[in-house]
């Protein structure tokens, strides 16, 4: 049977790795090469990278980081940040990123969308949905790392991704991001009922339990940054990750 | 020279550096000289079926490729779509394949679980190969794929994988292996594998 992925979430400015609490106050965390280094060590199932100011700025893909750090990643990398046509996903390709994560470029162009998965397939495409709630807990959508808020509703938008063809979704909370609570389980479950396509929860892990419970809605991945980044307390940073009989405990009989 | 063949389906640096990780040496290129001298060869590939055998017949590689490793049996491990396209041929296109292996490439079926098969899964060993160490416990593999090899030659199937129903997640004939999973994305599960491939065949 296929294992439930656990995912570090790695968020990335100015070659630096950065952390925050709901997309605001990030503070460095270290350098991406050691970190994806110390992440090969922990034998991580998967990483995905954003780079947090790419589409908010306007900034040019950083490739020739990206091609460091693939060749130091012996697991799949998934990269999300300014990828705006066929040409960049084709140099992320070629670099060694597995699977491109798209936001603002594709709720801007759903064509874009379905031209990556016609020529990359879909299981290199995946759209990440952010996701926020109003004081009224309804939940909206957010374009340009949680800047820009979307008209169409999550769900919606969720489903028009899959008919577009991308391989997953991953579910972005931004009111739990950093936030180390437990992840938006709602949200998860209502997506989970109307996709078929694999989702990736993300925002607000703390603990072991928020991955088993993020399961137990429908979820097929698990991510999370400050719980791989930080050692609980204090906030210090120290990359863990949990033993790989660890986690096929806790998602037994799941 | 261990030869990784390019014909521009996909991240192949990833391979090239789990080689040099294991201590060897490796050139990646869509030369037909230099594949010609190849003592050992890889197909990675990720993509689409016809696209890559298209390009592979671009390429002019098809040939010198069959002459390396029917003829002169040269060690050949294909990777994901590398593996696929050793096959007769797929339902996901309308090219032959390399017919390396008497196998098709079939589409996952499933109204239940999810299509790619996406993520780490383990492997079921149906016959003993240098190409793995047996006595590591439990090896699990990075897999991304919507398409998957059936061996008509059971003697053939090396390993098997469960997604939907058990599938050939490795194959070795003679001199030719396949591998459904992407061992250089498979931490030091993969980084045995391709050592096992470079130091053992």
């Amino acid at each position: 049977m296929l294992k439930t992925r656990v995912i570090p979430v790695l968020l990335m400015k100015n070659a630096g790795l950065y952390k925050g609490v709901k997309f605001k106050n990030h503070k460095y965390v270290g350098d991406p090469i050691n970190t994806v280094k110390i992440f090969n060590d922990k034998e991580v199932d998967e990483l995905v990278i954003f780079d947090i100011e790419a589409s908010r700025l306007n900034k040019p893909i950083n490739f020739e980081l990206l091609e460091n750090i693939a060749s130091e990643a012996f697991m799949p990398i998934a990269y999300g940040g300014g990828i705006k046509t066929l040409e960049d996903a084709q140099k992320l390709f070629n670099l060694g990123i597995e699977k491109v994560v798209l936001n603002t470029s594709a709720i801007e162009n759903f064509n874009l969308v379905k031209k990556l998965v016609e020529t990359y397939g879909s299981q290199s495409v995946v759209f990440c949905l952010d996701i926020k709630k109003t004081f009224f807990g309804k939940y909206e959508v957010y374009s340009h790392s949680g800047i820009k808020r979307v008209k169409i509703p999550p769900v919606e938008l969720a489903k028009k991704m899959q008919d577009l063809g991308i391989g997953e979704l991953i579910i972005n909370s931004i009111d739990n991001d950093g936030v180390m609570k437990g992840y938006d389980l709602a949200i998860i479950k209502e997506i989970a009922t109307q996709l078929t396509i694999p989702l990736i929860a993300c925002g607000g892990a703390g603990i072991l339990e928020d991955f088993k419970k993020a399961k137990e809605y429908g979820a097929h991945g698990c991510s999370a940054g400050s719980m791989f980044v930080y050692h609980q307390k204090h906030k210090a940073v120290l990359l863990s990750y949990p033993e790989y009989k660890e986690l096929e405990n806790l998602f037994k009989g799941i | 020279m261990i030869v990784v063949v390019d014909y521009g389906m996909g991240n192949l640096g990833s391979i090239a550096n789990m080689i040099k990780k294991t201590g060897h040496k490796c050139l990646i290129t869509s030369d037909i000289e230099e594949i010609k001298n190849a003592t050992k060869l890889i197909l990675p590939g990720v993509g689409s079926f016809d696209n890559g055998m298209s390009n592979l017949a671009e390429l002019g590689m098809i040939k010198v490729l069959s002459q390396k490793v029917l003829i002169e049996k040269t060690p050949i491990l294909g990777i994901c779509l590398g593996m696929q396209l050793m096959t007769k041929s797929s339902e996901e296109g309308t090219l032959a394949g390399l017919g390396w292996v008497d196998a098709i490439s079939k589409k996952f079926v499933s109204d239940t679980l999810k299509i790619p098969h996406m993520g780490w899964n383990i492997i079921k060993h149906q016959k003993s190969s240098h190409l793995f160490d047996e006595l590591e416990s439990e090896k699990r593999f990075y897999f991304v794929h919507s398409y998957c090899v059936s061996c008509n030659q059971k003697v053939d199937i090396l390993t098997n994988t469960n997604y939907i129903q058990d599938f050939v997640s490795s194959f070795e004939k003679e001199n030719i292996i396949g591998v459904q999973f992407h061992p250089e994305k498979s931490h030091k599960f993969g980084m045995s594998l391709i050592k096992n491939f470079v130091e053992n065949f």
